[in-house]
């Protein structure tokens, strides 16, 4: 397939392109990201180090990222998509063997100005690969057997990978995120519920497993599970940050403690509360008001997103838009989730608000995408 | 290829049809996140935010400062002192192996003290400091400080101990302190905070723990803010305590002190009371044990030879131990029969050596009888017939009566661990204890301070302070709390002046006259004269094998089964001041070992301090002089000129 089936001329092309991207979306990240720093400022103790200062240039290479992705037109992406995930499988092989060859358990590789976690660009790589494959695809022959293994062997093999490193957490989001892509192209569903059916049994095999020879998990993982199921079994060990999580959280009231007066955070109680507890700290300072505007914010990017996705006519794009938008839900939900006692701590960051350099690159040239498909949608 | 525009429109519809279900599931995730959050954050927020104070503030006590206790005087018993101790902080230190090294080289470090401290560093936080050596001379102390810059996390502190001046003394009636210990809190209904300081000190026996709601003060405390692994942050206020109040004592130390000094070890105990007030002016339990080995913590082998000792030293034999009294309970038969109007001081009875009761023969101690006596005569010769046949008249239920009235078979509340309640036996007590009934020969074995008749002599000081003033004087040991003057009790008794006066005329014959069975051991200055009365109480008959044996006299019998020597005196007779009460366990005759302890306890309290000699007949004088000079004394309580005060 090619590009010529779209109606070129009707696209926008060089510098009007701006004009059409998806501006509601940008503000919408771009406050995100503003309610980051300010929360990074706050846990310094009121400093812009050591976190927000990087945090803002990396925003704003995002940023930059963003716009050249989205100037880029769409049928060029959608035509790299394999090509991009291979580049990520082999990244993500590549961390792993640098591991096994002594340097430790590594899950990113320098690139100098900055590191990059392939586990992070395979979750885009991931969703391009998969609408790509869905866009090739007749409509006809989605939910046959034969051409539902290309798409999962897509998903299985980096997930595979992830999980040794081990990282549940992306793990999660891989699996999860082709998942929905799969359910948005059309799979039948009792493909869904049969694979529901077994993930159940999975998880009652690990927990079987535990303690025996053929031990699924790690042990530090099962005593995650454990301390998920109930917290105050070991709230000095194991169970420490979510209960000093949940204990900020629950602090924070109505409307919080004001900004730069949560004592939980600012004492050290909270484990990573720059990276994966950011929430907490946002909770603790802010209360419910502000806690729940965050929310609001988050859901507000996706009903752009959605909108997006269903005016857009063309498959890879409608595809790609609710693959970034459903892989971005993920981030956030199952990071909220996990702060606030309701799912285990896996090791999710909040999208654009947790310190991490890479995830804010990919999650922006993810938005890239977004607006790329935005701008060059048929019309 | 070109797409149909019919294959578009059917792929977006799927994608919107399913969308619409995908953004459905999303859309109630994050309404479940939100109702999450609304809950945490709005109907348990109240919850959450105690437990992040909780989490955040911590409390920290601050030792307030025992009270002191004085004796009558001022003069300190029982005080705090400063306690050296050289502490080490890991975080500072940095390598602790090396700095105690070099902390060796300024004082002395056992291996075990280096090794102990290597233990407690590594189990500790970093910040928390750990002491390296305790009770420190201030040489050390001092050394250590200037050395500091080369000691990196080594830190000098002062603490506090108790500290007992007048060591064995006050051992008795002070007690000591001690760390708290479990059964210690399990005893507390609501314990004070304070006892979560480790190592707390409280009192363990006598004042110090009878008292220690007065001497322990109140915790202050300071609230700090504390992260996650327990570092302060900084203070946020601080509330000082209270000191714990001081006491004073009503007891003289220089009397206590030549009272322990004249026992010298011998296994007795003597307690001094003022007849005016019941003031407690001395309580001496002989031999004694210096208080400041538990306020350190005693060692096994000490505490072993303590408990090993046969004379035992712990027990406080002035209100803990009850022994029979003896003749010295004869002058509360005299007032029971006087008062029941059953004789007259002037009345007499035959002594013919013994009396026949109950199918058999009760003697006199004077095999040959005293012939006609009547009461003064009685008392004086201490003749026992005599008292078989009043105490037949007057019944034992008036007699017990009486002993009541006198302060036997009473427990005084008095801040002083386990005080003993003695028995004043009648008919109802031997029913209710024994299930027996009262027989005659009970009366005549009481009627002579024998049988079931015991007392401390805390309660024989006070039953002869009461015979010589008249009044139910209370015996009281404290004097002040911080100053306050605690409330004394002396009401009169009611007994008839004229009976109390027929009785103490018996005592000044004892004491004053050729025939007085304490005689040898009177005053011959006038104005100090004193007046008192034997006893010589039985732990057991010589039995017949023994008798057989040749064994007829006391001295002959093993120690711990001789008779307990007793002697109760007042003075000055002409106005009464002091009473005293001595009994020397196993000591023998009460008239020749109680009596002369009696009379030097009684002139060392008339005089505040040393017996003048003069007062001794001048026969005894040498003797007693060579005895005080031999006497371990604490030399603060010695007449500087080194001779007794004449």
């Amino acid at each position: 397939m090619s590009y010529l089936e779209y109606a070129i001329k009707t696209v926008p092309s060089g510098i009007r392109k701006v004009l059409y991207l998806n501006w509601p979306l940008v503000f919408l990240l771009t406050a995100i990201s503003s309610v980051g720093f300010l929360m990074l400022y706050s846990v310094a103790g009121g400093s812009p180090q050591p976190w927000m200062e990087p945090q803002m240039e990396r925003f704003g290479l995002g940023m930059v990222a963003m716009f050249a992705a989205a100037m880029v037109p769409i049928w060029f992406w959608r035509n790299i998509s394999f090509v991009a995930y291979a580049v990520s499988l082999l990244l993500l092989i590549a961390v792993e063997i640098m591991g096994e060859i002594g340097m430790g358990a590594q899950r990113w590789i320098d690139l100098g100005f900055f590191q990059l976690q392939p586990s992070e660009l395979m979750k885009i790589a991931l969703v391009m690969v998969l609408a790509a494959y869905y866009d090739w695809l007749d409509v006809e022959k989605v939910s046959r057997p034969l051409w539902m293994l290309p798409p999962l062997l897509l998903i299985l093999v980096p997930t595979a990978l992830v999980l040794k490193q081990p990282d549940l957490g992306t793990a999660i989001l891989l699996l999860a995120g082709g998942g929905f892509i799969m359910w948005l192209a059309g799979v039948h569903w009792a493909y869904f519920l049969a694979v529901i059916a077994s993930g159940v049994s999975l998880v009652y095999a690990v927990m079987a497993s535990r303690g025996t020879d053929w031990q699924l998990i790690k042990d530090y993982q099962f005593r995650r599970i454990d301390t998920f199921l109930d917290p105050t079994s070991d709230p000095l060990g194991a169970g420490y940050h979510i209960t000093q999580a949940t204990i900020a959280l629950g602090s924070g009231g109505w409307t919080g403690r004001g900004f730069m007066q949560g004592t939980q955070s600012r004492l050290n109680f909270l484990p990573e509360k720059h990276t994966d507890f950011i929430f907490t700290t946002l909770a603790e300072e802010f209360g419910f008001v502000g806690a729940s505007s965050l929310l609001g914010l988050y859901a507000l990017v996706l009903v752009f997103c959605y909108i997006s996705a269903m005016a857009n006519r063309d498959r890879f794009s409608s595809l790609l838009i609710l693959g970034i938008a459903a892989t971005f839900f993920l981030f956030f939900s199952v990071n909220m989730a996990m702060v606030m006692g309701m799912a285990p701590v896996v090791g999710v960051p909040l999208p654009l608000v947790s310190y991490g350099g890479s995830a804010m690159m990919v999650l922006l040239g993810a938005f890239g995408l977004v607006q790329s498909a935005h701008v060059h949608r048929p019309r | 290829m070109r797409r149909s525009e019919k294959d578009v429109e059917k792929s977006s519809g799927i994608i919107t049809r399913r969308a619409i279900v995908l953004g459905g599931l999303q859309l109630s995730m994050m309404g479940a996140l939100g109702l999450r959050l609304r809950h945490m954050q709005v109907e348990e927020a109240d919850e959450y935010r105690l437990l992040a104070e909780e989490n955040r503030i911590n409390v920290r006590l601050l030792a307030p400062q025992r009270g002191l206790i004085f004796d009558r005087n001022g003069r300190p018993v029982a005080q705090n002192d400063q306690n050296y101790r050289v502490v080490i902080v890991r975080e500072d230190a940095g390598d602790v192996e090396a700095v105690l090294t070099r902390l060796t080289g300024l004082i002395e470090l056992t291996p075990e003290e280096i090794e102990r401290t290597l233990r407690e560093v590594g189990r500790r936080s970093a910040f928390v400091p750990v002491t390296v050596k305790d009770q420190m001379p201030w040489e050390d102390l001092a050394r250590v400080a200037i050395n500091a810059p080369a000691l990196p996390g080594v830190r000098p502190e002062v603490g506090q101990t108790r500290n007992y001046p007048l060591g064995q003394d006050f051992a008795h009636v002070v007690g000591y302190v001690g760390p708290v210990s479990d059964y210690d809190l399990s005893k507390m209904e609501d314990p004070d905070p304070l006892m979560q300081i480790p190592k707390f000190q409280i009192g363990k026996s006598g004042v110090e723990a009878r008292m220690e709601e007065v001497l322990r003060g109140k915790a202050g405390n300071s609230q700090i803010e504390v992260n996650a692994v327990g570092r302060v942050m900084r203070e946020l206020s601080r509330t000082e305590g209270a000191s714990g109040r001081n006491l004073q004592l009503t007891i003289d130390a220089g009397v206590q002190n030549f009272t322990q000094a004249r026992l010298d070890g011998e296994s007795s105990g003597v307690v001094v009371v003022d007849c005016t007030n019941g003031d407690i002016i001395a309580a001496v339990s002989s031999p004694s044990f210096d208080p400041n080995l538990f306020v350190r913590g005693i060692s096994v082998a000490d505490y072993k030879s303590l408990t090993g000792n046969k004379y035992r030293p712990l027990a406080s034999k002035t209100v803990q131990g009850t022994y029979p009294p003896g003749s010295t309970f004869k002058m509360v038969v005299a007032l029971a029969a006087l008062e029941a109007g059953v004789i007259t001081p002037e009345g007499t009875e035959w002594c013919p050596g013994y009396l026949a009761a109950g199918g058999r023969r009760f003697h006199c101690w004077k095999s040959g009888g005293h012939g006609h006596v009547n009461l003064n005569g009685a008392i004086q010769q201490s003749c026992d017939v005599y008292f078989y046949e009043i105490a037949q008249k007057v019944g034992i239920d008036r007699v017990a009566a009486m002993a009541q009235r006198l302060g036997l078979g009473t427990r005084f509340d008095l801040p002083l661990s386990a005080i003993s309640e003695g028995i004043a036996p009648d008919k109802d007590w031997k029913r209710r204890s024994y299930g027996q009934d009262w027989l005659v020969g009970d009366t005549l074995n009481a009627s002579i301070g024998q049988g079931y008749v015991l007392a401390s002599p805390l309660q024989l000081a006070v039953m002869t302070a009461r015979i010589a003033s008249g009044n139910a004087v209370m015996p009281r040991l404290i004097k002040t709390i911080d100053g306050v003057e605690q409330p004394v009790s002396a009401e009169p008794m009611g007994i008839s002046p004229r009976h109390l006066r027929a009785v103490q005329t018996g005592m000044d014959s004892v004491s004053n006259t050729t025939r007085g069975t304490g005689y040898r051991s009177r005053v011959v200055d006038d104005a100090m004269r004193i007046a008192g009365k034997s006893g010589t109480s039985q732990v057991r008959n010589i039995t017949k094998a023994e008798r057989a044996r040749g064994v007829t006299r006391n001295d002959q019998l093993p120690w711990e089964r001789r008779d307990h020597a007793l002697f109760v005196a007042y003075g000055p007779v002409p106005s009464p001041r002091y009473a005293v009460a001595v009994i020397v366990e196993h000591g023998g005759g009460g008239s020749s070992v109680a009596a002369p302890i009696a009379r030097d306890v009684l002139l060392s309290a008339m005089t505040g301090g040393m017996p003048p000699l003069d007062a001794y007949p001048s026969s005894q004088r040498d003797g007693i002089a060579a005895r005080f000079e031999a006497m371990p004394m604490h030399e603060q309580f010695r007449p500087k000129d080194g001779k007794s005060r004449a």
